[in-house]
């Protein structure tokens, strides 16, 4: 395949800041990327989200110029950057360990992105100087710049490489796994500073996350990945609500999936059977069904189940329930007036059914 | 922020005329080195390195062989023939089978009281024990010739009860059992530290003696550290010189092990006899090396991740 | 290292709950054996190793400071000790250039023979002193292969302080390798990745990330091999030439003072290199502490 000599696109051009076309990778033989398209707005917050394995971090090291693509091409706000070696792509990449330089201190390791510029391009000593306490102020570490990275904390590291990456101004912001080494009150923390961080500062920023609560919570945009293909892009209502493939609906939002039969809008599970009016949809299928996609029903209007437990889950409590033998459980959120106890019969009705092939 | 973007601009600029075209032959190409060393910087370093191990360790290694030949085969068995050199050879194995076995039963009793239990001046323990490594092998046979020697601090009662150590084979034993002190109890102690006593502990909980503890716990978790230390100290228990030298007294047929012997013949320009001895010596060297290899390469998780020499 | 303890041994003074726990020689444990290994290292320890080594520090105390400094003030006393030192010194920085390059080499680069060129580092660990002394002296005397080559150039390496230079070379290197090595290769990617994303160059990356890492490893690799140059004689001793004043080395000297029953001599020789070779030590592990300290690692 021959690369484009420019760019091969004409709308979007002053929005788009990140643009992947087609891009291909593979390790050895095994293909890591097959085929991924991507755009990302100026100024957009966008997760990557996936199981391991998916390809979400070879994308972002595509996109930051740390792997180069098998096939395909990488365009910067409209310029062709899959040629442009990653020192000069001025992407600002948090590494998921820090990947901070042990040798120099806070303050040293903020500055090093100015330093290492060629002489003429070289803030001097006091910009350089003034630009790491901006940058210390900015990440709440102010006074920390004598200290080494093995003096600080998780969270505080985490701060620290963010602010590394801030200090070269990149034009993208790339965070791999941002939270993925620190504990669950830290990460809560810190979810809801750098969303405000960028809120602040405006840029554009692609991170990695096999947590879908931190990708709903924290993003404009969830492109979700499997196996090498973005399965769905789209907002986190979008992809939460109106999963576009059986993937994204069973990865998304605690779903069990149900194998049915489908055929002339009629769905059948095990023995039992419910109307369907939309799914176009005929033979075996599966049918994804998440907490709150059922309601309890009267005895005529349901579907009978046996209750198999009660349990609870944060703030609401929750049945597992028993279609038939042989099926998976799936689960209820029970209304706070509604009692049961285990082995009962509860009928319940589908506000939704998620159906995709088989 | 214009002239920001300008930079920007620059630097893009830069590199792109640096590359050249980004594309050879329809394959699209790295337009230089970025995370890696180019192509040709990594073949001229592996070069550099492959030389400079060529010339200054492996070439000394072929010259052995290359000289103890150099008559050819005939006169290579024949250097075997001199009865000196046979005394030589079986001095050196005596040595071996006593100083090995002695610093196989330290080294195990060193890693067991040191690495299974928590005592005060623990790591003054384990310096002590190095110590051997950081003397020089001369100072180390010296040690010896000041306490045993006819000037030295036991000489006059030595000399009383008619006993010899040093310029005899005790003091050629004692000297390379000094040398080889610390080679098993480093191969165990930093492994058995990162095993910690859980296993024991479950031995034990169990209903297994101490002593069956080690033997079907403790051993089967070090065997292959053990070996390795094991083959380490015999290498030096056979090879070691300058301490040995100090203490054997050099009498031929007598208190001459193989490379005291080999100093001897070398120094008498019978080149040929001297190097078919040292050729014993490399080849139990390149033995050593071989069944070190195979198991750091087998067995190099049943091994010490932290070892220094 | 601690080990399957979970809390450091020996307690901090005062114990953890501010009442002064009984003073405890070690850790209780359910594990049996502790005397009996214990008394046995502690013993032999000290009838090899402790034992004679006082020995000596008794005779070199016995000759007083003075004496000493007689003895090492001795011109071909002083001679040798510079050859020693000196020579050590240029050879374990060599190592550690070159020790530097294997590791890196070895450890970075895929290329056929890497596993058999990773085994042969250590030939000098194994291969006796005294049959790469006459090896040496076999290729670089004047008539041998690299010697022959040199001759008609009129360099001549056997029998001079170069010799000298080679051998300590070759005994020194695998403890710079061996060193660097393990550091290497923990050494994470993503770091030399971060310093690319922040524009450094691939030189940039080597010199202000990748060597400051290495420094302390080499550093400690450079005294380990420096520490053992200056002790050795069976590589030396063949290809020297052992000239009084020019290329004799320190324990040759011992050696020389003990043929001549010069016990004092020799114990002062002795004592002023056991005082460097424990000075180097130590730096070492001040080196290490500190290492630790600032870095948290080696």
């Amino acid at each position: 395949m021959t690369p484009s000599p420019g760019p091969v696109y004409t709308d979007h051009v002053d929005t788009v800041a990140i643009r992947a076309e087609g891009l291909e990778k593979r390790f050895g033989g095994t293909p890591a990327l097959t085929g991924v398209d991507l755009a990302v707005e100026a100024g957009e917050l966008v997760a990557l989200l996936g199981p391991s394995g998916s390809g979400k971090t070879t994308l972002l090291r595509i996109v930051a110029g740390l792997e180069r693509p098998t096939a395909g091409h990488v365009y910067f706000g409209g310029e062709d950057a899959t040629f442009v070696p990653v020192q000069a792509r001025r992407v600002g990449f948090v590494f998921q360990s820090y990947a901070l330089f042990r040798h120099l201190d806070v303050g040293e390791n903020v500055a090093y992105g100015l330093r290492v510029r060629p002489r003429h391009l070289r803030p001097s000593r006091a910009d350089i100087r003034r630009r790491v306490s901006d940058l210390l102020d900015l990440v709440q570490l102010s006074g920390l710049d004598r200290r080494f990275p093995s003096q600080l904390s998780g969270g505080q590291r985490q701060r620290v490489a963010l602010a590394r990456a801030l200090a070269v101004d990149p034009k993208v912001l790339l965070l791999d796994e941002p939270f993925g080494a620190l504990d669950a009150k830290v990460r809560r923390d810190l979810r809801r500073w750098l969303r405000d961080l960028h809120d602040r500062t405006g840029h554009t920023t692609l991170f990695v996350t096999h947590d879908q609560d931190e990708a709903l919570e924290l993003s404009d945009r969830v492109a979700i990945l499997n196996q090498g293909r973005i399965e769905q892009i789209g907002t986190p209502d979008e992809v939460y609500d109106r999963p576009a493939s059986g993937f994204v609906a069973g990865f998304i939002g605690e779903a069990v999936r149900l194998p049915v039969d489908v055929a002339d809008g009629i769905v059948t599970i095990g023995p039992h059977t419910l109307r369907n009016h939309t799914s176009s949809l005929s033979g075996p299928a599966a049918l994804y069904v998440r907490p709150r996609d059922l309601v309890p029903a009267d005895p005529h209007g349901g579907v009978p189940t046996r209750v198999a437990g009660v349990r609870r889950a944060g703030p609401a409590r929750r049945a597992e329930l028993l279609l038939a033998d042989g099926l998976p459980t799936i689960e209820i959120e029970l209304p706070a007036d509604l009692t049961v106890a285990r082995g009962e019969i509860l009928h319940v009705q589908f506000r939704t059914l998620r159906l995709f092939p088989a | 922020m214009s002239d920001r973007a300008t930079t920007e601009h620059a630097v893009l600029k830069s590199t792109d005329d640096a590359s050249g075209v980004p594309s050879h032959g329809g394959r699209p190409v790295w337009p230089r080195p970025t995370i890696d060393e180019a192509p040709l910087t990594k073949a001229i370093l592996v070069v550099l390195a492959v030389g400079f191990l060529a010339l200054f360790i492996v070439l000394p290694l072929i010259a052995v062989f290359a000289e103890a030949f150099r008559r050819g085969l005939d006169h290579y068995l024949e250097s075997f023939a001199d009865p000196d050199t046979q005394a030589a050879i079986r001095l050196t194995l005596m040595v071996a089978a006593i100083a090995v076995p002695l610093n196989l039963v330290f080294g195990i009793c060193a890693a067991w009281a040191i690495a299974k239990f928590d005592f005060h001046g623990k790591s003054l323990l384990i310096t002590l024990i190095d110590l051997p490594f950081s003397v020089s092998p001369v100072v180390s046979g010296l040690v010896f010739v000041l306490l045993f020697g006819a000037q030295g601090l036991f000489g006059k009662w030595l000399a009383a009860h008619d006993l010899q150590i040093v310029f005899a084979v005790p003091g050629i034993v004692l000297a390379t059992v000094f040398v080889t002190f610390p080679f098993v109890a480093r191969e165990l102690i930093p492994l058995m530290q990162e095993q910690g006593t859980s296993e024991e502990e479950a031995a034990l909980t169990l209903g297994a003696s101490g002593l069956r503890t080690f033997l079907t716990v403790t051993l089967p978790n070090v065997k292959w550290a053990l070996l390795y230390g094991v083959l380490l100290c015999n290498a030096r228990a056979m090879g070691e010189f300058g301490a040995v030298s100090v203490v054997s007294g050099h009498v031929r047929g007598l208190t001459n092990t193989m490379p005291l012997h080999v100093e001897i013949l070398y120094n008498e320009y019978n080149f040929v006899a001297a190097f078919a001895v040292a050729s014993i010596l490399a080849g139990l060297a390149l033995l050593t090396l071989m069944a070190k290899s195979v198991l750091e390469w087998r067995y190099g998780d049943a091994l010490a991740r932290t070892r220094l020499y | 290292m601690s080990i399957a303890a979970t809390e450091p041994w020996p307690p901090a003074p005062g114990g953890r709950n501010g009442a002064a726990a009984p003073w405890r020689f070690r850790r209780p444990s359910a594990l049996p054996g502790f005397g009996v290994t214990f008394g046995f290292t502690v013993t032999y320890l000290s009838l090899i190793v402790l034992i004679p080594l006082t020995a000596l520090v008794v005779r070199a105390s016995g000759l007083g400071l003075d004496g000493i400094w007689r003895v090492a003030t001795m011109p071909r006393v002083l001679a040798a000790l510079q050859t020693s030192f000196g020579i050590s010194l240029v050879a374990a920085a060599v190592n550690a250039g070159f020790g530097l390059l294997v590791a890196w080499v070895l450890t970075r680069y895929e290329f056929p023979g890497r596993r058999l060129l990773d085994a042969v580092v250590d030939l000098p660990f194994a291969l006796p002193t005294a049959v790469a002394g006459i090896a040496l002296a076999a290729i670089y005397a004047p008539n041998g292969w690299i010697g022959g080559l040199l001759a008609p150039f009129g360099i001549k390496i056997a029998y001079t302080p170069l010799g000298i230079f080679i051998a300590l070379v070759f005994i020194g290197l695998p403890f710079v390798v061996r060193t660097v090595q393990p550091v290497l290769a923990d050494l994470d990617r993503e770091i030399e990745e971060a310093s690319a994303t922040l524009g450094a160059t691939r030189r940039q990356t080597i010199v202000r990330v990748v060597l400051p890492t290495l420094a302390p490893a080499v550093l400690t690799g450079f005294a380990l091999a420096f520490g053992r140059a200056v002790g050795e004689y069976g590589s030396v001793i063949f290809i020297a030439g052992n000239l009084p004043f020019t290329s004799e080395i320190a324990p040759l000297l011992i050696v020389i003072q003990l043929e001549e029953f010069n016990y004092a001599g020799a114990t002062a020789i002795a004592s002023i290199m056991l005082l460097i070779s424990f000075l180097s030590l130590l730096a070492i592990n001040l080196l290490q502490a500190w290492s630790r300290r600032r870095f948290g690692h080696v």
